[in-house]
């Protein structure tokens, strides 16, 4: 189809040919997220916050057990009252949010860049290479994160550093496969055909030209994954296979006081099962915003 | 008509390349010229793309040889250097505007890559080039220091061609460069063509289907059909006087003031419709 | 005089883009009489397009529109329900990439034979034999198994014919064209211009072709329009616009064009670039700024319809430029 002319989208995706000069500039970044996008985004940054300054900020010692205080419900300074071992609620989610925002944010991390990198040379060698690489994916994409997390504990020992790794292996097939697809359409356009022709190198056209245009689609599958993450290391803790007690984390303080909910002290488990939802659901939604974002950055 | 003792700046002899069991280019030879202009001109199918992506290196020939500027490209480039300096003698600017150009980079900063890529320039040498090659292709400040998305499609075209020329290539290869744009726009550049190659001697190969555009740029002709040569000859006479049926057919098929199509009276698939 | 088969008058269409309504088509006015084939033509954000989905009523949701639009005496945006059906079946639209138009997971001969079936409730096996007729007539043989065959098994020239043999099943009595050869080759342009032609002879058809190619329009278009930034700037009778165009926009136009049987200096570009409806001023002449022969009086407003000689022009000048915009050759 000829472009004569460049494109404004309209709202059926009807392309109206008009120059594009004098158009308004689209809505990106953040406030292009919306109301919801950008509750999210304070969500995250108040847990982000308190993930790094938990521990100070906690009014009691998150640690010290008293039971002759357990189960106690909200009094005095005590918003939340106390866990199964007489411990403050409140205090124990301010330190909590480090180990679990900690672990999520490795796991990302590992497997976006072992993802993306794989992603790349797919994309770029295309062919054999990209056969070869595409299969391994499929054969680890078979594995489900939890399944590798308890391999790597029996292998290495309970423990929050054996669950991440496991789950970047698990969830790096599917940052792969997402960025190979939008990798191999870039890697075609003529934009890098012309810097091949130039002679630029392969690995500065990947770095500098067809890494960058996927990172609007990075960051957004990275804020997705951020959630899924921690949901699945929050029941990996919950096994007791990650974070061992009595350290603090949310998926640990489900499972200690998860006998306080039929018990009639549900308090010290929910909230910090709420903590999680609450978490999960901002990192969701903000990176479906920015997804839509991602897609809808074209031409 | 060129001088023929002049070694051509270009050479292709016997160029063949097949995807498969499909003969896409089959036994195709032409040269260009020092500061010539030739079109390779045919329909879908034609092997035309297929030819200018082999010469600027982006497919490998089957069989055949290529050879710009005295130096054989008809293998695979060996080392960087050896691309770079390919880089330096053909350069290819391509159909659509809108994807020749990295959407992140401004036309300058586009412009400026290949300068440091072929060149070890200081910055201030580097940018009074960029000023010079964006003011030869008729850009202002502001379309310069403008992303992509804020151009228009002749203006993406203009950057593409200053991009292509920073490389002071011999040959410019303009595949299909001027169909995507509005008519009153496709003058603008096909002027502006015209006038690059006065001033730098460049040679083009432009690569197209409409004749009206190949009879204002070129000197010389090579019509293909499925892959082959079918005719060949300086731009007016194969235009004015085609000898061959194929060529015959394309220049009654171009519409003009009084032209009434009508239907071929023998049915069968043009070369867009292949075999049924 | 017999009432016009379509009368756009004062059509108007304002569409919401990037957050702000904003004009795509200003009073755009035309006619085609039964039989008779009016061609379009214009440059990016002219309205040409826009234009022809107002009157097939296929306009994004939220769009303005002001003026009437009357097929057969009818007004159009008043249609709905089985009367809009019946509309849709009476004009039919084509478009210029038939592979984003046709279902690809759905066979040719349901393609062709939807329309018939469930709007006019034509039964099956007497639906697929008038598709295969009508692909004959396009000139695709074998008509049985082309109606079995996927959309991916034909090239783009076969695709474009099934796309107008579908289109004249449900016997239209007005096509819409929207660019339907611009994505073909030259020869299979001519060969599809030549179907479009004789099967519109042969139906009685209407038609308005759409296209940027001036003379592709003037070579089976009775009359020709051409619009400029969302308005028709000049009709002509098809046979004269090259020699004696009406408005310098047209004669322009066919300036800019390389010329095939010359070689030529340099080619009479226009400065500038075209604009669409909402870039351009709403109170002067659009092409003012690019035009050779713009004075005051141009930029001061609007410009009125002029009748000249059986065309509209939309100049000022119209009258005074008269003979004086015919293509003279390029240097």
């Amino acid at each position: 189809m000829s472009a004569a002319g460049g494109g404004a989208q309209l709202s059926t995706g009807m392309v109206v040919a008009t120059p594009v000069t004098r158009r308004p500039r689209p809505l990106t970044g953040l406030r292009g997220t919306g109301v919801a996008g950008m509750v999210s985004a304070a969500v995250i940054a108040i847990a982000t916050f308190v993930a790094i300054f938990g521990p100070l900020l906690a009014p009691y010692n998150p640690n010290l057990p008293n039971l002759s205080l357990a189960w106690v419900g909200p009094v005095g300074g005590h918003l939340l009252g106390f866990d199964f071992q007489g411990r403050d609620v409140f205090s124990r989610l301010l330190a909590g949010a480090q180990s679990s925002m900690l672990g999520p944010l490795a796991v990302v991390v590992l497997s976006m860049i072992a993802g993306a990198v794989l992603a790349v040379v797919a994309a770029w060698r295309r062919g054999a290479a990209d056969a070869v690489i595409s299969s391994g994916l499929d054969i680890l994409f078979a594995f489900p994160g939890i399944l590798l997390a308890v391999l790597a504990t029996a292998v290495f020992g309970a423990g929050l550093t054996a669950a991440a790794i496991a789950l970047s292996i698990a969830y790096m097939p599917y940052v792969a496969r997402v960025l190979r697809g939008v990798a191999l359409r870039e890697r075609s356009q003529p934009y890098i055909a012309a810097l091949e022709v130039q002679g630029s190198s392969a690995t500065v056209i990947c770095l500098r030209h067809l890494v960058p245009n996927l990172l609007p689609l990075i960051v957004a599958q990275g804020t997705i994954m951020f959630g899924w993450a921690m949901v699945d290391l929050a029941a990996i803790s919950y096994l007791g296979l990650g974070v061992q007690p009595p350290q603090a984390n949310w998926g640990v303080m489900i499972s200690e006081n998860q006998t306080g909910i039929v018990q009639g002290y549900p308090l010290p488990a929910l909230s910090a099962g709420l903590c999680i939802v609450a978490v999960v659901i901002a990192f969701n939604v903000l990176g479906e915003r920015l997804f839509a974002q991602a897609e809808a950055a074209g031409r | 008509m060129p001088d023929q003792a002049t070694a051509p700046v270009l050479e292709v002899t016997s160029l063949r390349k097949e995807f498969g069991d499909l003969v896409a280019v089959d036994d195709v030879s032409f040269r260009v010229a020092e500061a010539g202009s030739v079109a390779i001109v045919g329909e879908s199918g034609s092997g035309k793309t297929t030819i200018a992506r082999m010469i600027v290196g982006l497919e490998r020939p089957t069989g055949g040889s290529i050879a710009a500027c005295g130096h054989d490209r008809s293998r695979p480039a060996r080392s960087l250097r050896d691309r770079r300096r390919r880089g330096r003698e053909v350069q290819i600017v391509f159909q659509d505007p809108y994807t020749s150009l990295d959407p992140r980079q401004t036309a300058e900063e586009a412009i400026d890559e290949v300068l440091r890529l072929h060149h070890g320039w200081p910055a201030d040498r580097r940018r009074a080039r960029v000023a010079e090659l964006t003011e030869l292709v008729g850009l202002d400040e502001r379309q310069s220091r403008a992303l992509p998305r804020a151009l228009s499609g002749g203006q993406r075209q203009r950057v593409a061609i200053a991009r292509a020329l920073a490389a002071e290539p011999r040959i410019l290869i303009l595949d299909e460069s001027v169909a995507a744009l509005d008519v009153s726009i496709q003058a603008q550049v096909l002027n502006l063509l015209a006038d690059i190659r006065d001033e730098t001697g460049v040679s083009y190969i432009l690569i197209s289907h409409d004749l009206a555009v190949v009879r204002q740029l070129t000197e010389e002709v090579v019509v293909l059909y499925r892959g082959q040569v079918v005719e060949r000859g300086p731009t007016p006479r194969v235009l004015d006087d085609p000898q061959e049926d194929y060529t015959k057919r394309l220049r009654a098929s171009v519409p003009r003031p009084g032209w009434k199509p009508a239907r071929r009276a023998r049915p069968g698939p043009t070369p867009q419709e292949g075999s049924p | 005089m017999n009432e016009p088969l379509l009368a756009v008058t004062g059509l108007t269409v304002r569409l919401d883009v990037s957050g702000a309504k904003r004009a795509v088509l200003r009073d755009v006015a035309l006619t085609v009489d039964a039989g008779e084939a009016l061609g379009l033509v214009g440059e990016s954000g002219s309205g040409k397009s826009m234009t022809a989905r107002a009157i097939d009523r296929l306009l994004p949701r939220g769009a303005e529109v002001d003026g009437t639009i009357r097929f057969d005496g009818r007004d159009v945006n008043a249609l709905a329900g089985a009367d809009l059906r019946r509309y849709r079946n009476q004009v039919a639209m084509i478009f210029q990439d038939p592979r984003a138009h046709v279902n690809p997971v759905r066979r040719i001969g349901d393609y062709m034979t939807e329309a018939l079936r469930t709007n006019l409730g034509v039964p099956a096996a007497e639906a697929s034999h008038r598709a295969s007729d009508m692909l004959s007539q396009v000139g695709i043989d074998g008509g049985a198994r082309r109606l079995r065959q996927y959309p991916h098994e034909l090239s783009g020239g076969m695709l474009q014919r099934v796309m107008i043999a579908a289109a004249l099943l449900t016997e239209p009595r007005l096509l819409l064209a929207d660019e339907p050869t611009t994505a073909l080759d030259v020869t299979t342009q001519a060969e599809v211009m030549a179907i479009l032609d004789e099967l519109r002879h042969e139906f009685g058809l209407a038609m308005v072709f759409i296209t940027h190619d001036l003379e592709l329009a003037a070579a089976i278009c009775d009359r020709t329009a051409v619009m400029y930034a969302g308005q028709v700037v000049e009709i002509r009778e098809s046979a004269q616009l090259h020699d004696d165009p009406l408005h310098p926009y047209t004669a322009a136009l066919a300036a800019a064009r390389p010329d095939i049987t010359r070689t030529a200096g340099r080619l009479r570009a226009i400065a500038g670039r075209p604009l669409s409806a909402f870039e351009a001023p709403p109170d002067q002449c659009a092409f003012a700024p690019r035009c050779g022969y713009a004075l005051d009086a141009c930029r001061a407003a609007l410009p009125e319809i002029t009748e000249l000689d059986g065309g509209l022009s939309r100049c000022v000048r119209a009258r005074e430029l008269r003979g004086k915009l015919g293509a003279p050759a390029n240097a």
